[in-house]
């Protein structure tokens, strides 16, 4: 196997990757405030690629306008959610709000079936679609803005965790939320805000991503898969440990498929996936939570 | 056992005994085969309910992957039955077999892991199993399914019409019934009880938490795979897409929709799911939508599933009766 | 007066009803109209619909009003096997039509022949009418016509080496088979022989593996939209390897998913993609012409030629209730394979009682993309 192809491969898996990191990286804020994982989180990714191919191609939206659009809109839809359905029902068992979840990603879905139709759609790339070669290997202009928009997505995050009230307040919560609520943080408004600041990162990856997947009102189902399985890898609760078992995940499908079999290259990344659990039971970059009796 | 005869006891043995008589005399009100081949698919999709009733919630562990186990007794009794010329009850039990025996190995490191991990692992076994169902074409038939896999026969006896079928559902459903109230109502029951109240007490007391929660998983594994031979063996055609992720989801769903504890709510619940498309089915397109909020609701106003809200109900009916 | 008027209405009502339930046809069909097949049973239920409406303005099929009931299957089993019991059994219909995926067809198929009601299939697995079952027929063109073409066209430009990328869907599997046994039996070399998933997003790690066998052509084999992405993808790595596509994305969509990626690729299709192109003497001249007019007209949007395999399949059958003047069920089906050289969407049929799919290779022209347009080839 040549070095061009092997690093054809890498590039290939890096932007795959990224795809299941971001929606990774909205699993794990939502978790880390709720102990819930949102099963409508592909659901968020699929809103914000159908909603900027609406703007741009229905409405005439300019790209540059319709990508705010786009995201402001499925961080409303986000809100929504956790006001209609989540905040209805606190203190409910979290298995209880994963079932709701559900609902709400199949209700989401049907509901952009029922608007944008069935069919699967495409966005033009931000900058062209001629190649970049380097080393032999093609690398699009769009895996560039994924990478750097998700890299600024996780520096923002990192900033608003450390050094923002409201992102402080977030963490408390994810600790403890008894205690939290204690010292007077809303934790209500938190999870409002886990919910809001997860769907903006679903959209921005929906909407980044497009010009490279494609979407269609069924895109969130496989997405939602591979960023649940992405989350676990890195070790739940971790979010850079998310986006780092995204890239991870991607990597292994694209090499798996070179190499290997492109039949069996999801299987093959699950078998890895399955021993590392067993060999490491809380991810690669997890805690070990100690539970109390 | 011996408190095996004590009044909850009797309560759910009663309620089994109600539950028999009462799918035995529904197909004298179903007017054509239509409704019995729905009432079919319910009592074997009830089959995975009621052993997940009992490994999520009782023993409190989630699993992502009954589907795989359902498909991998299915095609293994197709496979045998058909390619290899099996006789069909023979195929069954090997397939059934198969099953627990896989089982026990996934869930012997599986069960190590808690709550998300212990759903991504078996997740990620489900997945893997419905990839093998799709490329091993020349096994399985693969993505456009294994065709011809003769009918069931129970001694020798091939079960022609849907009635006959129907009411080997039933009984078999009821089994599955009887040996779950059983299970509950024993030494392993009340472990679990415990276990499920909190896990480091139960160890503390002496509880073998592994060797109970592994047995939990190959019972419901084993429920699941006896209604995969018979589902491979009622419709004569099985396809990797009846035993994806998704279906997985459902199953979770129809348990915690029905109320998760209760073995007749479970019941109950997957009767529920397996029955709302089909009446939905007149919406068309807007089923989807319909379906996805009357699964918010339930859960919004039924918390403690529709197992709960009946007893809710009734205790209210009771009180208004006293008064 | 007014209570005259209204009782006279309601005197026509009652009688057109009763005319209605005591003579109407009754045709059933079961399509994939929602979940991942819905690209296929969307068109289908909307020509079954506009086709009936169209049947009933001109007074019905031998006098008598016909009746569609459709349900969708949601491209599911269990749902297809529902479906089709409660046509069968509860609303007792004459001839059923569908279903869209050649899996569920397969699953239904012998209900069909222990109640004795004919079916016709819009998926186009061989399985479905080799061996032939009495009661089943199927529409689409076969893989092997398709594979045929492809290979003619193959051998004609001089290439011997041959690698394939299919879908790992009931489509991309029926067509694997078909290419894994002609491309050597035709004198052909397989180099590579990959696949990709329904829902996969990226095939780079496909081609650049298949780039390294370097074959002289890569047949890609699937539906929308994962060989849209493989096209896109093939560009993307300069890959100047020819391309052929399979008659899965004939439809104006696939052009547009792939853009300029489109270009050039080579792909057998009915000749409902190119309807203007079909020189003026051809049998299915007028009926592609008016299929494509009444369909824009009536839904405002583009044909597929997957909506072709309905309208194809409801005039068949309107054709064999004309013929024999029956609509009983065992009428409908001995008609059907008295049916010759009639015109369809998809090609000229002819059914006989050893052959129920009534097409042959010539019901497929070869086209390319050129400009964003379909263009048949010489």
């Amino acid at each position: 196997m040549d070095s061009s192809s092997l690093l054809q491969y890498l590039i290939t898996g890096l932007t795959l990757g990224s795809t299941y990191g971001l929606t990774a990286l909205g699993f794990t804020i939502i978790f880390n405030t709720t102990g819930v994982i949102n099963f409508a989180q592909g659901e968020f990714v699929m809103l914000g690629g159908m909603m900027s191919v609406f703007l741009v191609r229905v409405l005439g939206v300019t790209v540059p306008l319709a990508v705010p659009l786009a995201a402001l809109g499925t961080m409303l839809t986000g809100a929504l959610v956790e006001r209609l359905a989540i905040r209805p029902v606190r203190g409910c068992p979290s298995i209880n709000l994963v079932i709701i979840t559900i609902g709400v990603s199949i209700l989401i879905r049907g509901l952009a079936m029922l608007f944008w139709g069935k069919d699967t759609h495409v966005l033009e790339p931000f900058s062209g679609d001629q190649p970049v070669m380097v080393l032999g290997a093609a690398i699009m202009p769009q895996a560039f803005w994924v990478l750097a928009i998700s890299v600024i997505l996780l520096t923002g995050l990192k900033l608003f965790f450390s050094l923002t009230t409201q992102g402080k307040a977030m963490l408390a919560c994810s600790f403890d939320p008894k205690a939290a609520s204690l010292v007077g943080i809303g934790v209500q408004r938190m999870v409002m805000l886990s919910f809001m600041i997860s769907a903006l990162i679903g959209a921005v990856g929906g909407i980044i991503l497009t010009p490279i997947t494609m979407t269609s009102y069924d895109k969130g189902i496989m997405l939602g898969l591979k960023g649940f399985a992405a989350c676990i890898l890195g070790g739940l609760g971790n979010p850079f440990g998310a986006a780092a078992g995204g890239l991870i995940l991607g990597v292994l499908e694209s090499l798996g498929a070179g190499f290997v079999s492109s039949a069996y290259k999801d299987a093959l990344a699950f078998i890895v996936l399955l021993i590392l659990l067993f060999v490491k039971p809380s991810g690669l970059f997890g805690q070990k939570d100690a539970k109390r009796v | 056992m011996q408190n095996g005869y004590n009044v909850a006891y009797r309560r759910d043995m009663f309620w089994l005994a109600g539950f028999f008589t009462l799918l035995m005399l529904a197909p004298f009100c179903m007017p054509n085969n239509y409704y019995l081949t729905i009432l079919i698919l319910c009592g074997l999709h009830a089959m995975h309910a009621v052993g997940l009733c009992l490994l999520v919630g009782h023993a409190g562990q989630i699993s992502l992957g009954h589907a795989g186990f359902y498909g991998l007794a299915a095609y293994t009794s197709a496979y045998l039955s058909t390619t290899l010329g099996l006789a069909v009850g023979l195929s069954m039990v090997a397939g059934v077999v198969l099953t627990v025996l896989i089982s026990l190995l996934v869930g012997l490191p599986s069960l190590k892991l808690k709550g998300h991990y212990l759903a991504m692992a078996t997740l990620g076994f489900g997945i893997i199993l419905s990839i093998l169902f799709t490329e091993t074409v020349d096994i399985t038939g693969g993505p456009s399914g294994f065709v011809g896999i003769p009918r069931l026969s129970i001694l020798g006896q091939e079960l022609t019409t849907d009635i006959a079928v129907y009411r080997a559902v039933a009984v078999v459903l009821c089994l599955m019934v009887w040996l779950s109230f059983n299970v509950l109502h024993s030494r392993i029951g009340r472990a679990l009880r415990a276990l499920h109240t909190s896990e480091k007490a139960a160890q503390a007391m002496g509880v073998d938490i592994a060797r109970f929660k592994l047995f939990v998983f190959v019972l419901s594994a084993a429920f699941s795979s006896i209604s995969g031979v018979l589902y491979a063996h009622y419709l004569t055609f099985i396809a990797p897409v009846s035993f994806g992720f998704m279906f997985s989801v459902e199953l979770i769903v129809m348990v915690v929709l029905g109320g998760m504890v209760s073995v007749p709510g479970s019941i109950v619940g997957a009767f529920f799911v397996t029955i709302l498309p089909e009446f939905l089915r007149a919406f068309e397109n807007v089923e989807v939508v319909l379906f996805g909020a009357i699964l918010i609701l339930c859960m919004m106003f039924l918390p403690d599933g529709l197992a709960g809200g009946w007893n809710r109900l009734w205790s209210r009916f009771r009180r208004a009766v006293h008064e | 007066m007014k209570a005259a008027r209204w009782i006279v209405v309601l005197l026509l009502y009652l009688l057109c009803s009763a005319s209605a339930l005591a003579e109407s046809i009754k045709i059933g069909a079961v399509l994939s109209v929602t979940g991942p097949a819905s690209f296929l049973g969307e068109p289908e239920k909307n020509t079954l619909l506009m086709l009936r409406d169209q049947v009933n303005s001109k007074g019905g099929i031998n006098g008598q009003q016909v009746e569609v009931i459709v349900y969708d299957d949601e491209s599911d089993v269990n749902k297809c096997v529902m479906a089709a019991k409660k046509l069968l059994d509860q609303d007792r219909v004459s001839v059923v039509v569908g279903p869209s995926i050649s899996g569920n067809t397969l699953a239904i198929a012998k209900f069909f022949s222990s109640a004795q009601v004919p079916l016709i299939s819009c998926a186009a697995a061989e399985k479905i009418v080799r061996p032939v079952d009495p009661w089943i027929f199927n529409t689409p063109q076969l893989d092997r016509h398709a594979v045929t073409k492809i290979l003619l066209d193959a051998q004609s430009r001089k290439y011997s080496k041959l690698a394939i990328l299919t879908v790992s869907d009931g489509y991309g599997q029926a067509g694997r088979g078909v290419l894994k046994e002609l491309i050597p039996a035709q004198g052909f070399a397989l180099v590579a022989d990959e696949s990709f998933g329904p829902k996969d997003t990226d095939m780079t790690a496909q081609l650049t593996k298949i780039k390294g066998t370097s074959p002289d052509a890569i047949i890609c084999w699937g539906t929308n939209p994962g060989p849209a992405v493989v096209a896109r993808n093939r560009t993307q790595l300069g890959l100047t390897t020819p391309l052929y596509m399979s008659h899965g994305v004939a439809s104006n969509k696939f052009i547009e998913l792939a853009g300029e990626a489109a270009e050039g690729l080579i792909l057998p299709a009915g000749r409902l993609v190119a309807v203007e192109q079909v020189p003026a003497g051809h049998p299915q001249k007028r009926v592609l012409e008016e299929y494509v007019a009444n369909y824009t007209k009536t839904y405002n949007t583009p044909v597929s030629s997957f909506g072709g395999y309905a309208h194809d399949a409801f005039a068949l059958v309107r054709e064999a209730i004309i013929k024999g003047g029956s609509a009983k069920p065992s009428d409908i089906r001995n008609n059907l394979e008295k049916i010759s050289s009639f015109a369809g969407t998809s090609g000229v049929y002819s059914y006989s009682s050893d052959n129920h799919n009534g097409l042959d290779e010539n019901a497929f022209i070869m086209v390319t993309i050129e400009k964003g347009a379909w263009k048949v080839m010489q």
